[in-house]
């Protein structure tokens, strides 16, 4: 009995902070502007399928970018000296320290038609006087920025894991005969497994429900979902209840996506433990 | 064992951050024979082994591998294999694919790679753990793992850096024992760090004994014990009583004012020596008797005898007697020419071999410390 007085604070705050607001997401979502169960919020949702199937997309592929840019940055962090470490890790937190808005601003003032960008191509002659390349306002300048934007968030888990990794186990993988390939494949690898993990968890979701980055970079037929998700809460034709909707369903949609990556990653270990 | 030199180190030389670790170390390696690199922690023991294992480059000197030189070859093109301190086994893998694991790199067949490791872990005991996760398991059981891994490769030499250090007393014996069978039983060649003396002692066909980069003494545990190069080799392996003497002339020594008859020769004349003698060579007798007459200041019951320090005209003597002499007795002791050993000065005499300063705290104190030093050795 003691130890379920003990968690009495915890199920306190978890009440407050995640179940309540939670309810209330359920609550707009069935309900209508009267508050009498509909499902006409969760019917309306197929409208944005594209959309969804959209953000997923781009979300996705922002993660894979910051895994395969985050990955071998992480590795060699962690392989240096205690006191380079500090250091590596300190100049890759510190964008974040910088408000995120100003950064994507900053993005736009490169990528825009008159940008330093389009500027310098058209000053070394690359493309013509007058013409731009058309960098704002489509989804691979929305992917840079979530890639600029949440790699840290990719970088930071990666390292921690593999900070911890033992320097005898990988000694002892090249004394069973691994070269730095097999040592990688079949220790290193496996072995920051949960840091891919928690580094996809990281990016993916923010990246999926993005919205300030694709309304900058992206423009306004580049919507993604969290763009949607937004209009219902803010302006002239909001309806919280459609909101709460659209907003429940990406959230069943992230937690497949992260159980369906969850299963591929143990599935793998398997296998490579397997294969000869 | 024969005499086929499967390894050699040809004058190695390494310092880390100009520090020395190693000069100028010679060391060859028969096939098939049980080698004990033994020594202080700092000594350079582990950093031999390293070399061999193909984990540090020597600065200056050279390896050499059945007559092939093999300074550059990376650790994974080499046919040793090294169970490491705390074993380093791979915690994402069950017992069954850590023993696989470097076959599984060499591309062996399922049905090889099954039946080696079978083999492998009714050798070490632990036939039934195979879907065991590796971090389930005790130390002595981990151990035997590392050990079934090593030796799954099917190295011609195993190279085994402190593999009891974390082991209780009991089960590091019954280690020593199984470890020794394995060795016999494959007839390749070991290669075993330790700061242990007594296990240098039981298990290994060859001692080297290091300190301070340097190896001080090569031989058999016989010849390390009873005829010790040096006030090291003589203080570390075992007890000793390390007196000043000189050498009159051959097999004629004086120490403490007397003649007395011994076994070695081949110094100059009136040479100075140090002069070993074991605790337990040392027969008491009435005073009148004795060669030699002290006080008895401290006696200490160790089981098997008593560690009785004995004050001989101020310099205090170690001496293990099964019979009970109390404190503040007078006896006499008699020296047999065989149980008088003379070793050249070097840099250690006068370092070593004095009980003065001989007290129960003092020695658990001196043991602490040396636990805490190879602790740290092991973090690096």
């Amino acid at each position: 009995m003691k130890s379920r007085a003990a968690a009495t604070p915890f199920a306190l705050w978890m009440s407050i902070f995640t179940v309540v607001p939670m309810a209330i997401v359920v609550w707009f979502a069935f309900t209508d502007e009267t508050g009498a169960f509909t499902m006409a919020n969760i019917a309306q949702i197929w409208q944005y399928a594209g959309t969804y199937v959209d953000s997923i997309w781009m979300g996705a592929l922002a993660t894979v970018i910051c895994l395969l840019l985050a990955y071998p940055v992480a590795l060699s962090i962690s392989r240096k000296s205690e006191n380079m470490q500090r250091t590596m890790v300190m100049i890759v937190m510190l964008p974040m320290w910088m408000n995120f808005l100003l950064r994507t601003y900053a993005w736009m003032t490169l990528l825009e038609n008159n940008g330093l960008i389009n500027q310098f191509l058209r000053w070394i002659g690359v493309i013509g006087e007058g013409a731009s390349l058309e960098l704002i306002n489509t989804d691979g300048a929305v992917v840079l920025g979530m890639v600029y934007n949440f790699l840290p968030f990719m970088i930071l888990p990666l390292y921690s894991v593999m900070a911890k990794l033992d320097n005898r186990v990988i000694e002892a993988a090249q004394d069973l005969g691994s070269n730095n390939w097999q040592v990688f494949r079949r220790v290193i690898l496996p072995l920051s497994a949960p840091g891919i993990v928690s580094g996809v968890t990281m990016v993916f979701v923010p990246a999926v429900s993005t919205f300030v980055i694709s309304k900058l970079l992206g423009g306004s037929k580049n919507m993604m979902i969290g763009d949607v998700i937004e209009t219902m809460f803010v302006g002239d034709g909001c309806n919280y209840n459609v909101g709460a909707a659209l907003s429940l369903v990406l959230m069943v949609l992230m937690l497949l996506c992260m159980s369906l990556m969850r299963n591929v990653d143990n599935g793998e270990d398997e296998l490579g433990g397997m294969m000869t | 064992m024969n005499e086929k030199k499967i390894i050699e180190l040809k004058d190695i030389a390494v310092s880390f951050d100009g520090e020395p670790v190693l000069k100028n170390l010679n060391l060859s390696i028969s096939d098939g024979e049980f080698v004990t690199l033994l020594g202080p922690s700092g000594c350079g023991k582990t950093t031999t082994l390293r070399i061999i294992a193909g984990f540090i480059t020597p600065d200056s000197g050279d390896v050499f591998f059945e007559g092939k030189r093999v300074n550059d070859l990376p650790a994974y093109k080499r046919t040793v294999n090294t169970i490491f301190q705390r074993y380093a086994l791979f915690p994402h893998l069950n017992v069954y694919e850590n023993v696989a694991f470097g076959m599984r790199v060499q591309k062996k067949s399922n049905a090889e790679i099954e039946e080696t490791v079978t083999k492998m872990l009714e050798l070490v005991n632990l036939k039934g753990f195979e879907k065991r996760s590796v971090s389930k398991l005790s130390g002595g059981q981990q151990q035997r793992v590392a050990i079934a891994r090593a030796l799954a490769n099917n190295p011609r030499v195993l190279l085994l850096d402190e593999p009891l250090a974390a082991l209780d007393l009991k089960l590091r014996k019954d280690m020593q024992t199984e470890l020794k069978n394995i060795q016999k039983s494959l007839g390749i060649s070991f290669i075993y760090v330790t700061h242990d003396q007594e296990e240098a002692l039981s298990m290994s066909d060859t001692v080297v004994v290091m300190d301070n980069g340097v190896i001080q003494q090569i031989g058999s545990p016989q010849d390390i014990y009873n005829e010790p190069e040096n006030a090291f080799v003589a203080d570390f392996i075992g007890e000793s009583n390390i007196l000043d003497g000189v050498m009159l002339e051959d097999y004629l020594v004086e120490f403490f004012g007397r003649k007395f008859k011994c076994l070695d020769a081949g110094f100059e004349p009136n040479e100075p020596v140090d002069v070993v003698i074991r605790p337990e060579d040392i027969d008491i007798v009435e005073p009148a008797k004795g060669h030699l007459t002290g006080l008895v200041t401290n006696v200490t019951f160790k089981g098997v005898h008593y560690d009785t320090i004995v004050d001989f005209k101020g310099f205090k003597w170690l001496i293990q007697t099964t019979d009970y002499y109390p404190e503040g007795s007078n006896i006499g002791i008699v020296l047999n020419p065989e149980d008088i050993h003379i070793m050249k000065k070097s840099a250690y005499s006068g370092m070593f071999g004095d009980y003065s300063s001989y007290s129960e705290e003092f020695d658990e104190l001196g043991d602490a410390v040396a636990a805490a030093e190879a602790e740290e050795e092991a973090e690096e």
